[in-house]
């Protein structure tokens, strides 16, 4: 079970948070001049990496914030947490260890 | 190189030679230079897709490629539930197609899947599953699929363990039951597809992990392997969880999260639940016939690859179980596992054309994947085998998302929740 | 009489006799005995059949990994099957039988099995039982009958379990001297430490020996240890806590035991719980959960009497027991030795060790020798006699490349043959933790490699078997462990021991014997818990599985209630040994949680019965349950769903309550609708977003009903805003998507529109709503309120006004979702009861009448207002709704916009909701209904929709319906068909909208 540190209340374990999917998702600007294929790619497409991944995590049952996360996928290390509105870190992608053992 | 039948006969005669001369299941060939289809992915939909390909298309020049051993991804680690009882039209008559298939599929591969149709029920507990559960039942009976209603004192009956007192903190008011549904031995199903398909010709190829596609002016030419370059005319992704991965090697997204699905067992018990217990609140429950409970769950709630679980998923499942089941209070999990699936954004399957010509996918079966593996193989053979999809699979393909026509089982099954 | 109990020495306490009874037959044993050292005390020798072959079997081993002495135990609501012997701690009156044998272990019908044992080799089940096909089921309910171990118990659990968080710098889990020395050194720095064990007693295996720890006994340094770690209050020792699963972010559940060990609890329950979960927290984890020993393989190794060297030695110097009168060592390492000297010690014939290795000469070989113990070195046990019980075994010397045999075999009479292959360090729980295992070559096992979270193994679960290395670790890993909390006390230095050089081990996957693996009659058991021999895993491999996976699942090795922890690596050794591999290249299946098994009712803890789902009440509540009413849950709230009089069903009191509402006042709780507060400059900027329509336009005081979508256009949630202020909203949700509107516009506003200056705060709970309804309505608010002009122009229908309400002060909101006029009265939640006893009050006179959640339904249904379950159901959109008029025009964006435009969200023959009117109108059709466009005789009957909602509408005489059909709006007029169970039932597709379709009574 993950230990999240919330930027505004500081590490809790993860039954008091949710994950709301992948972050850095941007509405398309003007949705009535794009294809149904890029309003699709919006809604439905997500990245899905198998490694670092950028998301949005709530602390629900804390302060109710959003803010950013940079798990990987495969060993649940946090790479980095920051809040919204700050810029996406530089990490670099993990080698993929500590599965399948 | 023939292969001997299995039957209680050359078991007998094989005991005589103290089980000496019985030959391998397959072989493990190395990879040719070119196949006229790559199946990337040996699982059951995989080898599934490969044994048909052969048997019902004639196409035997084929290779089922893994990165690991064959059977080992979620065909290795599901809770085996086998069912047609869908909502939608689609749905249900793809599923049932499947359904059909396990009925005969031990006889069909020579190797026995112990699939063991002995009934799904499905708990109701409130007013909300009461009519989610008549519009399905209605559904399925005029799709001429079978299904039934039971009142309390019939899934007593079935299934005494369940605590149907009106009292009970999740008090049963029914169920829906579908007794062409069951379980099977997971393993055996992979097993028999490798075995078949490797008789007809086909062939596997473990420890082959594919690194990259070789796509010229928007076809596909081939697979980069850790074994070197193959060569093909169609590559068919059937890799499940790690669908994503795949798709971005080949240069396109996909409406797929992969996400982690726990499974636990009990000790093994003397026989005492005879069917598959389903319950919205949720959980699911099988007995297999080693006497282990199998106690299905719902994914955890983020992105995962990784094939293990949390402690609170377990806690809400137990609990949930417990409480519908409170005989199971004192037996004891031996044993908890994770899978990766693929679930797609309306959790129903994807299978069709990618936008790489000559590469074809079928993922997204979230946590349906294990019942589909014969119905989604049949199918999708065809698709490779005449470029044209089946009828059954038609519905689902990846251009549903950008037209709007989702076929959203789960939004429309009562686990609807709004605002996810 | 205990034939087989020492005289003195052990653990136990001789002066407190406890009685206890197995398989029917009274026994006695001590306090501080397990059920196994008790039956082994009192000659049992047969103690359970094997999982497949039925073959009689006997104790093994002392701890956790005993594979054979299963037992159902207790009864009733204290009832547990497969309880494992060595495990359970004896107490008086305890009661238990062996599992998986009828009538009892000594003579088991199910043994005919082991006659056939040549037709079931490995995976012989996937190649028959497929003829004929409709037979399975019969061949199955037969394999079904024969696997299986205990019974699972019939009744409710009479325990109650407990849970617990803790948070610690260092968790050491293992007690031994590593463990004990980790922590003492870690809770010397001033560290949190928790030392959790498996067993009653601390000590490891200084309990089962008599080593000597800085020069005196090693158990008076364990009572030392003890004692100051006690005296450390920030110190918390948890025996009978087994550490079971170890998550990410070293995290970890250790499951405590609290009453086992007691038998039966009078007053088990909440108050008493059976056990405890811990969910701990832990900045370092010390591994120290030491090791178990390998048996060896071969030929009818599983005869009740051979026995794990290491565990004879724990019967005889921790409880005073021994096996037997006369026993042979089998070993191909020196650890087996000691085992030897015990033996002697306590009196038991030792005859012979036999050694695998041709030139033994540890510390404890010399030691044998000088004891007189004549060393076989260079031989094999090679066959065994006494299937229920060992008589005798026959040894041989091994030839020159270790695959055959020297000479002749040569017999020698024993009861018992003490076994050791080598140890496996237990490396369950730091694989668990992602760490990579590395193989040994020298010992000849998996030890820990990289570590992968902040934890640290020592002792002999590292590979280091000596005590005095596993004292020097454990207090190394203690001394860093709290170092890297950032802890700097003194540590104090480390415990000593006698370092005690050992010989190498001899590895030989199987041991040869008179005939070739799978070739004679004899079995060559790599896994005694699951019947796996050799010649399985052999079999395996020429059938291709070859995969270590492959293997072990083919075979089912390593996977029965012990998990593998004897037969595993034994199994993983004949595979290598078959493949012609070397270990690391076969590696290890995946060591899965739990380490031993938990209960589920642990793992659910309190989450069950009347807890198991908690109910939310409105500040009403009480009212109606006095007033007898019927309740139904929506989300988790508990509503009145009808208010049943004397003599009334439910169809009867629905019926009443609807008329009334419609003839004159009724009375609802409406307190459970989602209540969203919305303050702020931005407030209309955000409304315009989440919602489909426009709300620059309206006005302070007036009501607006608005839909939410979600990207992929379809409807999510609808219901009605009010305007309070200039800045200020008050927005309602349908009761059970109140959290998740408020999540969705957080979202938003959090993550996308930052720059918003708008505030949400959820006052569902803040506000009591009496919502009264009917024409009447007026009339008694009137005599309620002085200062809100209830007049229509003053306060006509979508408006609110503020004032008080039975001197309450009170928002009120001239809303409705019956189609009467009806006005909903929000007070503080505290005056909630003190409003609605005043309106029944004052409605006196108006007969005014409770009405439920049941009638509400029928009520919105003769109007055609939508309920979120029913008809908005996540896959229809405002189109196919009928709401086109609650869709801007003007707007340029709002949240779903783009999708409603998608090729398939145009489509004409989309479901749209409809009303339906059978053509009996008796007839109530039930929910979920499906409707056929052309009836065919028989199945596949093609579908065209289903019905949502289905009521009999008591003001309209009739049934009505509402139903989502296929293009539904174009065929207005036309009849279908609903085949239902026991009939087919015409209808007429209908507008969606049954009752005074202007709208009249709503205005009035």
């Amino acid at each position: 079970m993950l230990l999240i540190e919330c930027p505004f209340c500081g590490p809790r374990a993860e039954v008091e948070f949710r994950c709301s999917g992948e972050g850095h998702i941007a509405r398309p600007e003007t949705p009535e001049n794009i294809s149904d294929e890029a309003w699709a790619d919006y809604v439905y497409m997500r990245t899905n990496p198998k490694g670092l991944h950028f998301e949005r995590w709530m602390h629900q049952h804390g302060c109710r914030r959003w803010f950013c996360v940079a798990r990987d996928t495969v060993t649940h290390k946090i790479r980095a947490i920051y809040k919204l509105g700050e810029a996406k870190p530089a990490l670099d992608e993990p080698k993929t260890e500590g599965e399948g053992a | 190189m023939p292969r001997p039948r299995y039957s209680i006969f050359s078991l007998a005669r094989n005991a005589l030679a103290y089980h000496q001369n019985w030959t391998e299941a397959w072989r493990s060939p190395a990879p040719k230079p070119h196949y006229k289809v790559i199946i990337v992915g040996a699982g059951g939909h995989g080898l599934s897709t490969a044994y048909y390909l052969a048997k019902e298309h004639g196409i035997t020049d084929v290779a089922v490629l893994d990165k690991g051993w064959l059977g080992g991804g979620n065909v290795a680690r599901n809770t085996t539930i086998v069912r047609s009882d869908y909502l939608f039209g689609e749905s249900i008559a793809l599923y049932d197609k499947s359904l059909s298939m396990w009925h005969d599929l031990s006889r069909e591969l020579n190797f026995n899947t112990m699939f063991s149709p002995r009934g799904i029920v499905k708990l109701i507990h409130n007013r909300d599953g009461q009519r989610e559960a008549e519009r399905r039942f209605n559904a399925l009976r005029l799709a001429g699929v079978d299904s039934e209603m039971l009142t309390p004192l019939q899934v007593k009956r079935l299934a005494p363990m369940v605590d149907i007192s009106p009292g009970a903190a999740h008090p049963v008011l029914g169920a829906t039951l579908q007794r062409r549904g069951g379980i099977a031995r997971h393993d055996a199903v992979a097993w028999g597809y490798a075995r078949a398909a490797d008789a007809l010709g086909v062939d596997m190829i473990q420890h082959c992990e594919v690194t990259g596609f070789r796509i010229e002016g928007g076809r596909v030419k081939g697979v980069e392997t850790v074994q070197g370059f193959i060569g093909a005319d169609a590559v068919a992704l059937v890799p499940a969880g790690h669908v994503g991965v795949l798709a971005a090697k080949a240069g396109f997204r996909l409406p797929i999260e992969s996400v982690t699905m726990q499974a636990m067992v009990s000790e093994p018990v003397k026989p005492c639940l005879d069917t598959v217990v389903m319950s919205p609140i949720p959980f699911s429950l099988s007995q297999s016939d080693k006497g282990e409970f199998v106690f299905g769950m719902s994914t955890e709630p983020y992105n995962s690859y990784s094939q293990r679980g949390t402690l609170p998923h377990i806690e809400e499942i137990s609990a949930n179980a417990v409480s519908v089941l409170p005989g199971l209070s004192r037996l004891r999990m031996l044993r908890k596992w994770g899978g990766v699936l693929d679930v797609s954004r309306d959790v129903s399957p994807i299978m069709g054309r990618t936008p790489v010509e000559g590469m074809y996918v079928n993922c997204g079966w979230g946590t349906g994947g294990f019942k589909s593996i014969p119905g989604s193989g049949w199918a999708f053979s065809h698709m490779i085998a005449q470029d044209r999809p089946h009828d059954l699979m038609l519905p689902f393909g990846l251009d549903r998302f950008a037209a709007g026509a989702l076929i959203d089982e789960h939004a429309a099954s009562g686990s609807f929740e709004a605002f996810k | 009489m205990q034939r087989n109990r020492l005289s003195e020495g052990g653990r136990i306490d001789r002066s407190r006799p406890l009685k206890f009874t197995f398989n029917g037959r009274p026994y006695e044993g001590f306090a501080g005995d397990t059920l196994a050292s008790a039956l082994l005390a009192n000659d049992v020798r047969v103690v359970g059949r094997s999982f497949k072959y039925h073959r009689p079997r006997g104790i093994v081993a002392a701890g956790v990994e005993e594979p054979n002495a299963l037992v159902q135990l207790g009864e009733g609501g204290f009832e547990e099957a497969n309880a494992r012997a060595t495990q359970i701690e004896l107490y008086d009156g305890l009661d238990a039988d062996s599992v998986n044998c009828w009538p009892s272990p000594d003579l088991d019908f199910g043994a005919i099995v082991g006659r056939f044992s040549r037709l079931l080799p490995a995976g012989f089940y996937y190649k028959t039982f497929m003829w004929p096909p409709k037979l399975w089921m019969t061949y199955e309910h037969f394999i079904r009958r024969a696997a299986g171990l205990g019974k699972a118990p019939k009744a409710p659990d009479a325990d109650a379990y407990d849970k617990r968080w803790a948070h610690c710098d260092v968790l050491v889990a293992g007690g031994g001297p590593a463990g004990l020395s980790a922590a003492l050194a870690a809770g010397r720095a001033g560290a949190r430490v928790i030392l959790a064990d498996e067993q009653a007693e601390l000590g490891g295996a200084l309990l089962n020996g008599h080593e000597e720890i800085d020069d005196r006994p090693g158990l008076d340094w364990v009572a030392d240890t003890l004692d100051e770690l006690r005296a450390m209050p920030e110190v918390r020792l948890l025996p009978r806590g087994t550490v079971a699963s170890y998550y990410d972010h070293n995290f970890l559940a250790v499951y405590e035991r609290l009453t086992d060990h007691l038998g039966p609890q009078a007053d088990a329950g909440p108050g008493n719980p059976r056990g405890r979960l811990w969910k701990v927290r832990a900045k370092q984890v010390v591994l120290a959960t030491g090791a178990h020993e390998r048996p060896l393989v071969f030929a009818d190794n599983d005869r009740p009497g051979i026995m794990l060297a290491g565990a004879v030695c724990a019967y005889l110097n921790r409880y005073g027991a021994r096996p037997g009168q006369a026993g042979v060592v089998f070993t191909n390492n020196d650890s087996a030795y000691r085992t030897a000297l015990d033996m002697a010690a306590a009196g038991i014939a030792v005859p012979a060790i036999v050694d695998l290795r041709p030139d033994p000469g540890g510390d404890a070989v010399q030691e044998v020798r000088e004891r007189g113990i004549e060393i076989l070195a260079n031989h094999a046990v090679v066959s065994v006699a006494g299937a229920k019980g060992l008589r005798g075994i026959e040894v041989a010397p091994i030839d020159p490349s270790g695959k055959g045999l020297a000479g002749d075999p040569r017999r020698i009479a024993c009861d018992h043959l003490a076994v050791s292959g080598g140890w496996n360090p237990a490396v369950h729980l730091f694989s668990q933790s992602r760490g990579k295992l590395d193989f040994d070559t020298d010992l000849n096992c998996f030890v820990p490699g990289q570590s992968f979270q902040a934890e640290c193994s020592a002792g002999a679960c590292n590979g280091t078997f000596g005590l005095a290395g596993c004292l020097a670790e454990g207090h190394a890993a203690g001394v860093s462990a709290a170092e890297a909390t950032g802890l700097t006390g003194k540590p104090g230095k480390a415990a000593s021991a006698a370092d005690r050089p050992e010989g190498s081990i001899r590895h030989m996957p199987t041991v040869p014997g008179k005939h070739p693996v799978g070739r004679g009659k004899a079995k060559h058991f790599v896994d005694v818990q699951n019947d796996v021999t050799a010649a399985d895993i052999a079999l395996a491999v020429r059938e291709g599985y070859r995969s270590v996976e492959h293997a072990k699942r083919y075979t089912t090795l390593g996977m029965g209630p012990d998990q593998g922890k004897i037969g595993g690596m034994t199994g993983f050794a004949a595979l290598a040994d078959s493949l012609g591999a070397t270990m690391p290249e076969v590696g290890t299946t995946t060591f899965r949680p739990p380490y031993t098994p938990v209960p589920f009712g642990a793992i659910a803890g309190r989450d069950v019965g009347a807890l198991a789902d908690p109910a939310r009440t409105t500040p009403m509540h009480g009212w109606h349950v006095s007033a007898g009413a019927v309740f139904d849950s929506a989300g988790q709230w508990l509503l009145p769903d009808h208010y049943p009089r004397e003599g009334e069903d439910r169809r009867v009191a629905v019926r009443r309550e609807c008329l009334a509402v419609r003839g004159g006042v009724g009375i609802r709780d409406g307190s459970t609708l989602g209540k969203i507060d919305i303050q702020g400059p931005d407030a209309v900027r955000m409304l315009d977003w989440v919602y489909t329509n426009a709300w620059g336009s309206l006005g302070v005081g007036r009501c607006r009903y608005g839909v939410m979508l979600g990207e992929d256009g379809m409807v999510m949630d609808d219901g009605v805003t009010a305007r309070l202020g200039e800045d200020h909203y008050l927005m309602h949700t349908t009761t059970g998507n109140a959290a998740g509107a408020f999540w969705w516009m957080e979202e938003w506003l959090q993550n996308e529109w930052l720059d918003y200056k708008v505030w949400l705060t959820s006052v569902t709970e803040k506000w009591a709503v009496v919502n009264i309804a009917g024409p009447r309505a007026r009339d008694l608010l009137a005599e309620l309120t002085r200062d809100i002009d209830l007049s229509n122009d003053a306060f006509p229908h979508m408006s609110v006004r503020s004032g008080r309400v039975a001197e309450i002060p009170a928002r009120v909101f001239r809303v409705s979702f019956t189609g009467e006029l009806s006005y909903e009265i929000n007070v503080a939640a505290g005056f909630g009861l003190a409003l609605w006893n005043a309106v029944m009050l004052a409605g006196q006179r108006f007969g005014i009448t409770p009405f439920g959640t049941e009638a509400v339904h029928v009520l919105r249904a003769e109007k055609g207002y939508l309920a979120a379950g029913q008809e908005i159901d996540g896959t229809v959109t405002p189109l196919d709704l009928g709401l086109d008029w609650a869709i801007s025009k003007k707007k340029a964006d709002f949240l779903g916009k783009r999708s409603l435009t998608r090729s398939a969200m145009v489509r004409e023959d989309r479901k749209q909701l409809v009303g339906l009117l059978t053509k009996e109108p008796g007839i109530v059709l039930p929910e979920g209904a499906q409707i056929v466009g052309e009836l065919r005789a028989a199945p596949p009957i093609p579908t065209i929709g289903h019905v949502t909602s289905s009521y009999y509408s008591p003001i309209l005489g009739r049934s009505i319906a509402l139903a989502l059909v296929e293009g539904g709006r174009a065929r207005i007029g036309e009849t279908v068909s609903l085949p239902l169970r026991d009939r087919t039932v015409e209808a007429e597709l209908t507008k969606p909208l049954f009752y005074d379709p202007e709208g009249e009574r709503l205005h009035a």
